[in-house]
């Protein structure tokens, strides 16, 4: 920061030619304000779009029916569009794989941070890296050809794309962001408290699981919420391996047809301008909304504790 | 007596919890693990010169995937036309411009919500402004777009963190020699920064080629005979190709080995991508000597 404020005093100071170095310095500072703007921008017209085509369907379903109806048929005559189904799909999908990606993520970083030596640690991160890496498509294809006719057999259920299935994918997908915001909250903790632990006598599971643990609590709280946004707003996985069937699950083996599933299955058939068509983007929206509150606490979190977690976005 | 049964016993606690925790982080690295071998093992076999360079034949049963190379080649270096330039002056701005206030919590604020919009989201967004509002259809331009904003979020981080990572004195030194701002940006800032610029790109870029659900409805088609011609065109692209092939058609068990050999072609990709980043990044910390 200092060094900038010195550009700046250096620049209106200077007597000579001051007006024409400011210019000079001043188109820059413009042109580069622009291109940060750019990141607002793209937010407000995502909004301004997703607001524009979605809301039309209130016009012809009231909002009540719209959130709380039980029925989704897009394409029928007439066409319900009831989403509670599709927003009951993603919310179970969404916890459950959090169920799995918490321990396993968390677990990772504490490893990380504590045990591994520096050798080990280079690798276990660049695993993890490379599993944030992979694409989607590719683990919802794993999803659909390995886990599901797996569990379909060992289980003696009538389907293997269901709630577990889908949810141990997203879980994978998860876990790397768990890991490396939880990583460098637990990094960000003062190495004094824990000496101090340990010179009380403390082993160093004492120390972790109640000086380290507790000092990171804000930034590993906002790595499981990325990481449940990211599993929210995940849309291959979901699309090949939970089955696709809208109904508001009894079991956890049950199919369901999560919000970004329906969307991506739907958009190429629905009618454009039509009903449909402004329903999907309806469910867009509150995708987009859900999403979108997840972000704006994981903000708030890391502004309130000064924690290092968002910044590694 | 209680002091040396406690000891074992917190030693013991210890052992318990640490072996869990190993095995987490195990699991982890297994999983990436299993998952690699497992693509490599049942890919191998369908991946052959003929089966990168061939287009499909027989409904898609049969044949190549070069077009879907070919496509994804396309919308990869679009996305990153747009994402490399706008991440990193947004970059230079947050890193060497702004000074604290609202302007720039409102600006990060942008960025890092547009970095927790789902990927469907952006889908429906290029759909609405880039196919419809703008008329480019679906496109290889209006699929650049939309993946273009998805990886914004991805540069801008990675290379503001580079540039922050330049010692302060090498931006003194240069303003005490009379060079201006700008100068000191392009001649010193942005030379020093760029190893890192480029290896936080890398894996934005990586991103790019992989994402199925942005360029579903805004780029990628199912099948076609044509390369690309113009930025106008639709085009194929790996992971919507897989996507169709294990989904859709009533060939989906005899396509089985193509299905695996595209999965295969696509994480060597993302996964080559990624691993070239990370040697890069790992040599250029050594031998920093800052």
């Amino acid at each position: 920061m200092s060094t900038l404020s010195a550009g700046d005093n250096q620049a209106s100071e200077s007597t000579t030619g001051g007006v024409e170095l400011k210019v000079q310095e001043g188109i820059p500072k413009y042109v580069f304000l622009a291109a940060a703007s750019t990141s607002l921008l793209v937010m407000a017209l995502i909004m301004i779009f997703l607001f524009r085509e979605g809301l039309a369907i209130f016009g012809k379903v009231n909002a009540v029916s719209f959130f709380f109806g039980k029925a989704w048929y897009p394409t029928y005559d007439p066409p319900e569009f009831g989403i509670l189904a599709l927003i009951v799909g993603s919310i179970s999908v969404t916890l459950f794989s959090s169920l799995v990606a918490i321990p396993l993520g968390v677990g990772t970083a504490l490893y990380l941070s504590v045990l591994a030596g520096p050798t080990v640690r280079e690798y276990v991160k660049a695993a993890v890296e490379l599993l944030a890496s992979l694409p989607s498509v590719v683990l919802g294809f794993l999803g659909m050809v390995v886990i599901a006719p797996a569990m379909q057999e060992i289980l003696d259920i009538p389907t293997g794309l269901n709630i577990v299935s889908a949810s141990i994918v997203l879980a994978i997908m998860a876990i790397p962001t768990i890991t490396s915001i939880s990583e460098d909250a637990l990094y960000a903790v003062p190495r004094d408290n824990l000496e101090a632990s340990y010179a009380l006598g403390a082993t160093r599971w004492e120390t972790m699981s109640r000086i380290l643990v507790p000092g990171a609590l804000s930034g590993i709280g906002t790595a499981v919420i990325l990481g449940m946004s990211r599993a929210m707003g995940e849309t291959m996985v979901v699309l090949m391996v939970a089955g696709g069937a809208a109904q508001i699950p009894s079991s956890l083996f049950d199919s369901v047809r999560p919000m970004p599933a329906s969307i991506a299955a739907e958009m190429g058939e629905a009618p454009f301008g039509g009903e449909h068509y402004h329903a999907l983007f309806a469910i867009g929206i509150v995708l987009f909304l859900m999403t979108l509150v997840f972000n704006l606490v994981v903000t708030y979190i890391s502004a309130r504790f000064q924690q290092k977690g968002a910044s590694t976005l | 007596m209680t002091g040396a049964g406690s000891r074992r016993y917190r030693m013991m606690t210890e052992r318990v919890a640490f072996g869990v925790i190993r095995l987490l982080a195990g699991l982890v690295v297994i999983t990436l693990g299993g998952i690699v071998l497992f693509l490599i093992y049942q890919g191998a076999g369908a991946v052959n010169w003929s089966f990168l360079t061939e287009a499909p034949r027989d409904a898609m049963t049969k044949g190549g995937i070069f077009p879907a190379i070919i496509g994804t080649f396309y919308l990869t270096i679009g996305s990153s036309l747009i994402a490399l330039p706008l991440g990193v002056a947004s970059a230079i701005y947050l890193s060497e411009y702004a000074r604290e206030g609202w302007l720039l919590k409102l600006i990060r604020l942008g960025i890092q919500n547009l970095a927790g919009v789902p990927s469907v989201v952006f889908g429906l967004y290029g759909l609405a402004l880039f196919v419809v509002f703008l008329g480019f259809g679906v496109s290889i331009l209006a699929g650049s777009l939309t993946l273009g904003f998805l990886i914004l979020p991805t540069v801008i981080g990675a290379s503001e963190e580079a540039f922050r990572q330049v010692p302060s004195t090498f931006r003194e030194a240069s303003l005490a020699l009379g060079a201006t701002k700008f100068q000191t940006i392009c001649r010193v800032v942005l030379p020093s920064a760029m190893p890192g610029v480029l290896t936080g790109s890398i894996l934005g870029i990586g991103r790019a080629a992989g994402e199925t659900a942005p360029i579903m409805f805004t780029a990628a088609t199912f099948y076609t005979k044509h390369l690309p011609n113009s930025p106008f065109d639709q085009v194929m692209a790996l992971p919507y190709h897989i996507y169709v092939l294990a989904t859709s058609g009533t060939h989906i068990d005899q396509t089985r080995p193509l299905q695996y050999g595209t999965v295969l072609v696509l994480i060597s990709l993302v996964l080559g991508i990624n691993i070239f980043a990370i040697i890069i990044r790992t040599r250029m910390r050594r031998k920093k000597t800052w």
